[in-house]
Parts: C-alpha cells; structure tokens; sequence
C-alpha cells in the first residue's frame, strides 16, 4: 500500500451514525455481489443533513468521492452493526476516518474487512480542519499533515497489518491462522 | 468475575479472564436476518467454498424481519437468498415468510399493509424472536448480524452485534476473537412507580452516561429492583445498552429467567440444559452507581441522540406529528397492553402506527379481552393503524413504502430505541423516544405528555 495519502479532506462532528452514513433503505444492497458493493459507495454519508452539510459528500452520477479522508468528531458510526457504513465509504474511496472516537462495531468493522484505517486523533481536528482543506496522512509516523501544520495520531498497532492485509480473512491466511480455500 | 467475564471465561476455556484481553470465544448461536444474512452468506462462500458447511446447523438461526412488507424487489430477492441457503444447509431454524421452501417472497401491496400476509412459520423480530422460539439461553454466548443484539443480556448470557465479515467467520469455525469489556454496574433500588416503566429506567441511564458512555463497556444490572422486573422489562433495558455504546447489558440470572427460558426450550424442542453464571463476591467495575427507581419520572430522550434526555412533563410545548409503538424494544405484548391501558375508550389525536414485535404479539393482542373487548379491537377503536405483519418496519425507516416511515419532515414519538437524524426515514424528521405509557399520552394529547394524569 502507499504510505501516504494526500485528499481533500471531508469534516464531520459528533454522532455520525450509521444512518447517516448509509441511509437503511440502501441496505437493501448486497456488499458481496460486485456491483452492489459498488453501487454502495454512491450513497456514503448520504443522511447527513444537508443544512449542516451542503457539500455532497460524493457527487450525484458518481461511485467514487474525492474525499479519501474523513474528519469526524466523537464516536463516529454509532449506531447499527451494518457493515454496509465502511463498505460504504470503502466502496467510495475514502482510505481513512481520523476521528475523536470511534463506536465498538464500526470500528471492528473496519477492521473485520479492510476497508479503512479508523484512526484516534489526539486532538479535536473536526474543529481545526474544515471540508475541502488538503491534507497529508503518513501512516507510517501515524501524522496528518495540513496548511504546513503536523498532528500527531494514535498509532493503530495490531490492527494496521489486518487492514493491511485486506481483512480478517486475508490477515489469518497470511498469517498462517486459517488454511487457504 | 463479573457475569459477563464469566461467560467469556468460560466460553474461552479459560478458569479466569481481564478487562482488555483477547479471547478466542466458542460461539452457542449465531443469528442473522435479511439486511446482513445475504452478506454474511456471500462472505462465507467466499472464504470458505461454495459447497462448504456451516459449523452447526443446530448453533444457527435466521430470522427476516427487518424489510419484509415491501414491494422493494431487493427485499424480497434478499428473503429469497435466507431460503436458499437455509434450504442447501438444512438449517432447522429459519423462521421463513412463506411455507413453501421451494417458493419465492413477494409482498402484495394490493392487499393493503395491515392483513397478514406470513405463513406459519414466520415470527417477525429477530431479538424478540429468539427468546420465545427457545433460542436463549443463561450462561451462553450469542453473536447476531443486528447491533440489538444485546437484549438477550436478560437472560443472563454475553449477547452483542457484530458485522458481516466476523458473523461470516463464525459460520465457518463457529469460534470469534474477541476482547473482553470492562464492566459497569447499575444498581437498582426501589420499585417503580405508576406510569414509569422499564424504558424509563434504561432512558435515564443513557442520559446520566451519555450516549457514548459505555462504548466498548458491558453494562451490567443487579439489585433487587432488577429481581422485581419481569422479563420483558429486562429485554427493554438490555436492548438499549448499544444506544450507550455498550458492547453488552447483561443480568443475573433468577427463578423468573430460569422459569421462562425452561417453558419456551421445552415448548420448541431447543437444547434444554444451560449454566447460569451467578454473581461473584469479588467483582470489579469501572463504574459502580445506585438507582433509585422509585425517584424516576417518565423520560424522553429528544432529537438528535438517545443520551438527549428530559422529563416527559418538560417537553408539553412539543407538538406531535405522529406516534409510534413498535421494534424489539417497545413492541412486546406488555408494551401494548401498557399502551392500551391508556387510550382505552379514548381517541388519539395525531397518526398513531402500531407494529407488533411478532406474529405472537399479534395473537396475544387479540387473545386478551377487557371488558368484553380484545385489545386489538380497544387500539383500533382509539384510532391506533395497526398491522399484523409484524416486523422492525419504521423503526429504522427502510424502503418508502414501509409502514409507518417517516417519509417527510415531521416530528415522531416512538416507543423505539434509536433517534439520530433520519432513522426512521426522513432525515429532517425530529423522533422523541419514550415508554408506550408516555407515547399513548402523547397520541391522545398530540403533543408530548406525561402519562402519569392518564394512569390511576
């Protein structure tokens, strides 16, 4: 993988749930049949209200965003267990959330299929950084860097090389855990 | 050891087990429904072959629930792929819309929303399901494709969500990585008072936590006003434990548990013999507060977050479009019955929807008569839009056509568990969520109300 990322960059506050990431009328959509996973990248972080949010997050006619990583505030994607909210935002593009915390599921999630870093900030950056501003993430010294300022991150540990990997499934073969199908 | 590092030691092999560590857990019951089972299915065939076997047919459950009554045609594509797969796995617990296994689901909208339209083997929700189907159990582990999952807590086992991929791992080794919580405990006093219910109980305590306050925490509930609940009231509680970021809620087993699980295991034929975990004297909490519940007051968590909480008598000013009665949460027999102890000769004053849990419910509504009348027919005579088709229907807001989604901008009342921006459909929409005591009186008064002056 690359070691850094550079994106515009899309801020969100607190509570992101898992509706406002991908609307439940979408999860109607298979993640695991190729072009509905596709297509689910289309509705990422669709519910968010657009009085607090007039930039549309991926463009309408578009799978992809050009957003590759999201600002979030406290316990983004709270909510249901979907795994439809990474895959969404996955399925987008989007490579990391950078966020002041994140909820159990969501988090595992991430994790469970590879789709996205979620990384903990260690300071309130949803309040720093605003949708649009161009940033740095090197995952290798765990920084976002923007306007010529670094932050410093917490770094993932044992969960980077599984998303690394591309998953659990990915993660336990190379590993030796679980033998190949 | 508190109960659920308990279940987890046990269920690792283990004599004893610490907040923070990594265990490989044995997994009792795995469920999943129509939203995440088409996934989990195709993350299965994937990793491990289209012709593999799941690790226990008897260990696995599919319920769909969540879009069922929809002319969505990838709803019913999606209950079409739970048949399939139960149906090449033999599976003996797929609770199935239709009789026919060789069949295809498809809603007639024709028909209209509120007659049945199930065979005999569908039961609607998923987490409400579970327990009278015989498939919970004290001392076990569960693991569902549903972050509600952790309203089998009541019963005195480790039950919490999961996604797609893990679930999808589970059906291939039936074990699970996971990392053990650490507790809080919520210490119940006292008894409650008249118009406050088990709702209240759990709404208040997410307001004093925050809705982030138990995030990657379990959430355990002793004392004896936890003894003088009754099971549902349990499930009510343990349901909401997610809505606090919980990973689970779990409760000490008694004779009511023990009473209830034994009746429906025998009823359904299920595995009868389970362990309880009993309280240790030696336990350690992160947080360790009392409850008086005799001091509680009818509770609403307001827009745009369950930890958003005030007293129902604050919020009068608050006009009402529509009111709600339904989910895992608030749409068991006892949350109707308490309902319609309310608005029994009454007229409600704003669009009220009623969805039972499960078709059982629904039998239940109808079975029980007051002064010569069923309760179906006293919500109806309230002006209640009641369904038989049980299901999650508008509690998460689903396809368009669900029954009771909030499809333009309005303010909802719900006996429901969740109300960040747009759950129930549309994402102006604003949802209070309160008992069905409270959201009676507010249907009856159209705007929000305290039961209490409706409650002798």
């Amino acid at each position: 993988m690359a070691h850094t990322v550079t994106s515009p960059v899309y801020v969100v506050q607190d509570n992101i749930d898992t509706d406002q990431i991908i609307p439940a009328q979408y999860l109607t959509l298979v993640p695991t049949i190729a072009e509905e996973y596709e297509k689910l990248g289309s509705y990422a972080l669709i519910g968010l209200p657009d009085d607090q949010y007039p930039e549309k997050f991926v463009p309408s006619e578009s799978t992809k965003t050009t957003y590759k990583i999201v600002i979030a505030g406290r316990n983004f994607g709270c909510g249901s267990s979907r795994e439809h909210a990474p895959i969404a935002m996955g399925a987008a593009g989007v490579e990391a959330v950078i966020a002041d915390s994140f909820a159990r599921i969501f988090f595992r999630n991430c994790v469970a299929t590879g789709e996205l870093y979620p990384y903990d900030a260690n300071e309130r950056l949803c309040e720093v950084l605003k949708t649009g501003d161009v940033a740095t993430l090197d995952f290798d010294n765990d920084t976002l860097t923007a306007h010529g300022k670094t932050y410093s991150l917490k770094p993932l540990g044992e969960v980077r090389p599984v998303i690394d990997a591309g998953g659990i499934f990915n993660y336990a073969r190379q590993s030796g855990m679980i033998s190949s199908v | 050891m508190t109960l659920t590092e308990k279940v987890l030691a046990r269920a690792s092999g283990k004599s004893h087990v610490n907040p923070g560590d990594n265990v490989w857990v044995n997994v009792d019951t795995l469920m999943t429904h129509d939203v995440c089972g088409p996934g989990t299915i195709g993350v299965f065939k994937r990793e491990f072959g289209q012709t593999a076997k799941v690790w226990d047919r008897n260990r696995l459950v599919i319920i769909p629930d969540h879009y069922i009554f929809t002319a969505d045609s990838m709803s019913n594509r999606n209950v079409d792929i739970l048949r399939e797969f139960a149906k090449e796995q033999q599976l003996p617990y797929f609770y199935d819309v239709i009789d026919d296994p060789e069949g295809h689901w498809k809603f007639d909208a024709g028909q209209g929303q509120l007659k049945k339209q199930y065979g005999s083997r569908y039961t609607g929700v998923c987490h409400t399901t579970l327990p009278w189907k015989g498939h919970t159990r004290p001392g076990e582990i569960l693991f569902g494709t549903d972050s509600h999952t952790c309203m089998a807590g009541a019963f005195n086992q480790f039950a919490t969500g999961i996604g797609n991929t893990d679930a999808g791992f589970i059906l291939g080794t039936g074990k699970l990585l996971i990392k053990v919580p650490e507790s809080m405990r919520f210490f119940l006093e006292g008894k409650l008072p008249a118009g406050v219910m088990a709702k209240d109980v759990i709404l208040h305590v997410i307001g004093e936590i925050g809705f982030d306050g138990a995030t990657y925490r379990a959430m355990q509930w002793e004392g004896p006003g936890v003894h003088s609940m009754s099971m549902d009231d349990r499930m009510t509680i343990a349901n909401m434990a997610i809505e606090a970021g919980g990973k689970n809620g779990i409760f000490p087993c008694d004779d009511k548990t023990i009473d209830y699980v034994r009746e429906r295991v025998a009823e359904n034929g299920t595995k009868s013999d389970f362990d309880p975990v009993e309280l240790d004297a030696a336990q350690s909490f992160i947080y360790d507060q009392r409850f008086d519940l005799s001091k509680l007051e009818p509770t609403v968590s307001c827009h745009p977050d369950p930890g958003n909480r005030k007293r129902a008598k604050e919020l009068e000013h608050i006009t009402l479009d529509r009111a709600y009665i339904g989910s895992c949460t608030g749409g068991k027999t006892s949350d109707f019955l308490a309902f319609a102890e309310v608005v029994k000769g009454k007229t409600v004053k704003i669009d009220t929807f009623g969805v039972p849990a499960t078709t059982k419910v629904v039998q239940e509504l109808k079975d029980t008569v007051w002064d010569g009348q069923t309760v179906w027919q006293i919500l109806e005579n309230s002006g209640v839009r009641l369904t038989e088709n049980a299901s999650c229907a508008a509690c998460l807001g689903g396809p368009v056509d669900t029954f009771g989604r909030l499809n333009t901008p309005m303010k909802c009342i719900s006996a429901t568990n969740r109300n960040f921006p747009g759950r129930m459909g549309n994402k102006e929409s604003q949802v209070f969520l309160a008992s069905p005591y409270t959201v009676a009186a507010s249907a009856l008064n159209g705007h929000i109300t305290d039961p209490r002056e409706f409650i002798s």
